[in-house]
């Protein structure tokens, strides 16, 4: 399955300046019963964001008109727990193309780059930087450009390189996916499972 | 050159390929499946047009959202009868091995993996669920990936996956009376936070690890993942070898001693050198219990609740955020906290050695009136067992109830939820906001302290009952 060519992207961001977002909280388990990876952006943070009777909680970032754009901006250590893929499609399915942190946990991070969800890991203290500038003036913007790994916040005009493996990058830049390299390699896996036996 | 670890020689013979500036191709010896993240896997192979390349290579069954009463009848939930009945239909549309519910094999991945010997030593295994790491107890390199991975695996029994660094945890020495493999793997998660794993591939070692029962390292290798860690596993010997021998898949007769001779091999050379180690002195491991909102927020069952002073500054956030959820105070005595449910089950804490020690504990006792517990095995198999050595009449005569296996509440994907606002001492894995139920709270402990504390019908230490 093909996925979307990332492109540079200029955004207002959301912030959600709380450590060890697990996937739990990104999407909760009673919220993976469906067959399809549509869909699940409807129950994003779906008990940080609704209340009891389904009402948005209006102290919830994603419930706060100010704050909007396609890059969401978390504390550090986003993602653990789960392997559930749900949760990188949930982030992306509601309109996010960008995730940043000063630390991911690895099965997200993974799941992540497979969805066409491109995660960013900043140091602490631009990471602080950003969140302070979204606290002042919500409409301040970031550029994130994954041709040159740089993440730049728009008004300070101060920037970051981040780190993403080659193949990755390859990979986001043209909208390939995994499955397409390893169906490429049928040939040498099957000569790998002939040379163990 | 120095020598290797065990889990650099299991990833070095699996290396298909290494992509330049990325990450690995690695072959998958085992791959299990179940209803929840396989879906979209198998939508995606016949979105290709394309089949499953070694369909002997996976097994499947439902356990993440099935009821655990009344399992002989049509599931309720339509959303859960829905992805029921699409494993079935992609397990044999592409000539799966399937377990469906009712089947004597049926239950938790992790759990009927080592159970029917499909769990080996020197394997790479892995499954759309996080606590893969089960199986590294066997010495296995084993752990948990995404839905597109599952793709992978099953378009080319390959996925792509960079190398994680290598740490070893030694816990040496004797365990005190009433610790066991839970109280060590939360011990450890409560000194190494919960992401102090991340990046890494855990083996652990030491006189204390060695000692503990093929169900305690599963334990123990379950929960690595907690600390953020890829993976957990432990250098198979004779009690693995002795556990493996006459399994349904095991190797058989001569091709079962030939079998031992290679994995008598599987081990870290002593020349091999780690990018962390650490040791622990078992005699400072006591029974432990969570009190927060990740399982890296453990504290003795004795102490008290840390207080802010305790608590690194940048995790204080979290921490203030934790005891508000749980209702609980920074300082507060943990030992006599009410409490409102017991669940004893989980791939975590679902096995036979488990539901004997509960059923040792409360043999005699009854359980306290204010106190609901569910108790799950982790499979049919254990069910059986459990019938068959009068642990479950054991268990009815103290009052509690041996539900159907499944995952029952470490998730709450089925109606096995903890309601909001209570609280709930778990054996499984994940104490997060809402894990057991929207509003749910949640106490992580072994089997031994959730039989003591379902008996007083508060936090007790069960050292004190022994
Ligand atoms: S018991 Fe819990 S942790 Fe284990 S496989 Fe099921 S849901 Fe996952």
């Amino acid at each position: 399955m093909a996925i979307d060519k990332f492109l540079t992207i200029e955004s207002s961001v959301v912030p959600l300046p709380i450590e060890n977002v697990d996937t739990d909280q990104i999407i909760p388990a009673r919220f993976l019963k469906a067959t399809t990876r549509e869909g699940f952006g409807e129950n994003l943070f779906r008990d940080w964001r609704f209340d009891k009777s389904d009402q948005p909680k209006p102290d919830f970032v994603l419930n706060q008109n100010v704050y909007s754009g396609s890059i969401l901006v978390a504390a550090k250590n986003f993602g653990s727990g789960s392997s559930r893929e749900h949760a990188a499609w949930a982030i992306h399915d509601y309109g996010f193309k960008v995730v940043v942190s000063s630390f991911f946990a690895d099965i997200f991070k993974n799941n992540a780059l497979n969805s066409g969800l491109l995660p960013v890991q900043i140091s602490e203290e631009f990471l602080s930087g950003i969140f302070e500038a979204i606290e002042k003036d919500p409409a301040t913007k970031l550029k994130v450009d994954l041709i040159n790994q740089e993440i730049t916040l728009l008004t300070a005009g101060e920037k970051e390189g981040f780190e993403i493996n080659s193949y990755k990058k390859e990979c986001l830049l043209n909208g390939y996916d995994d499955i397409d390299y390893l169906l490429g390699l049928k040939d040498v896996i099957e000569q790998f499972e002939q040379s163990r036996d | 050159m120095a020598g290797k670890t065990l889990f650099d020689k299991i990833w070095d013979a699996h290396v298909v390929e290494v992509i330049k500036g990325g990450p690995s191709v690695v072959y998958i010896d085992k791959h299990l499946i179940h209803e929840v993240t396989s879906p979209q896997a198998f939508a995606g192979i016949d979105k290709r047009g394309i089949g499953v390349f070694r369909p002997q290579n996976t097994v499947a069954t439902p356990d993440h959202n099935v009821p655990t009463v009344d399992q002989h009848l049509p599931i309720k939930d339509q959303l859960s009868r829905f992805q029921v009945d699409k494993l079935t239909e992609n397990c044999e549309k592409h000539s799966i091995t399937l377990y469906v519910l009712g089947h004597p094999f049926q239950g938790i991945v992790h759990v009927i993996g080592p159970e029917l010997g499909i769990t080996q030593p020197g394997m790479t295994m892995v499954c759309g669920d996080s606590h893969t790491s089960t199986h590294g107890a066997f010495g296995s390199v084993a752990f948990g990936i995404g839905t597109s991975e599952v793709e992978m695996v099953l378009a080319t029994q390959c996925i792509l996956q960079p190398k994680p660094k290598r740490m070893r945890i030694n816990v040496e020495g004797e365990l005190l009376k009433g610790v066991t493999a839970k109280d060590i793997i939360l011990y450890i998660i409560s000194k190494i936070t919960a992401s102090g794993g991340t990046g890494f591939f855990i083996e652990f070692a030491g006189s204390a690890i060695r000692e503990l029962s093929m169900e305690g390292r599963m334990t123990v290798c379950n929960m690595s993942i907690e600390s953020g860690a890829r993976g957990g596993l432990i250098a198979p010997d004779d009690k693995t070898f002795e556990y493996i021998k006459g399994r349904e898949f095991a190797p058989k007769g001569a091709d079962f001693d030939k079998a031992v001779a290679k994995w008598k091999e599987l081990k870290t050379d002593d020349d091999a050198v780690f990018d962390k180690e650490l040791t622990y002195d078992a005699a400072d491991i006591e029974p432990m219990i969570t009190y927060g909102t990740n399982p890296g927020m453990g504290a003795k069952i004795s102490g008290r609740i840390p207080v802010e002073q305790d608590i690194e500054k940048s995790n204080l956030m979290s921490f203030n955020k934790a005891l508000n959820y749980m209702g609980f105070k920074a300082g507060d005595s943990i030992v006599g906290k009410e409490i409102d449910y017991v669940f004893v089950g989980s791939c975590t804490n679902g096995r036979i050695e488990d539901l004997r020690e509960v059923a040792a504990f409360v043999k005699g006792r009854k359980k306290a009136d204010n106190v609901t517990a569910w108790i799950v095995p982790g499979s049919k198999q254990i069910e059986k067992q459990a019938n068959e050595e009068g642990i479950t009449k054991i268990l009815e005569e103290a009052g509690f109830k041996l539900r159907q296996p499944g995952c029952s509440a470490c998730l709450a994907m089925n109606d096995d939820k903890i309601p909001e606002g209570k609280i709930s001492v778990s054996t499984s894995n994940r104490n997060f906001e809402g894990r057991q139920g929207p509003g749910s709270r949640t106490m992580l402990a072994s089997p031994l302290t959730a039989a003591a504390v379902a008996v007083s019908g508060k936090i007790v230490d069960p050292r004190t009952l022994l």
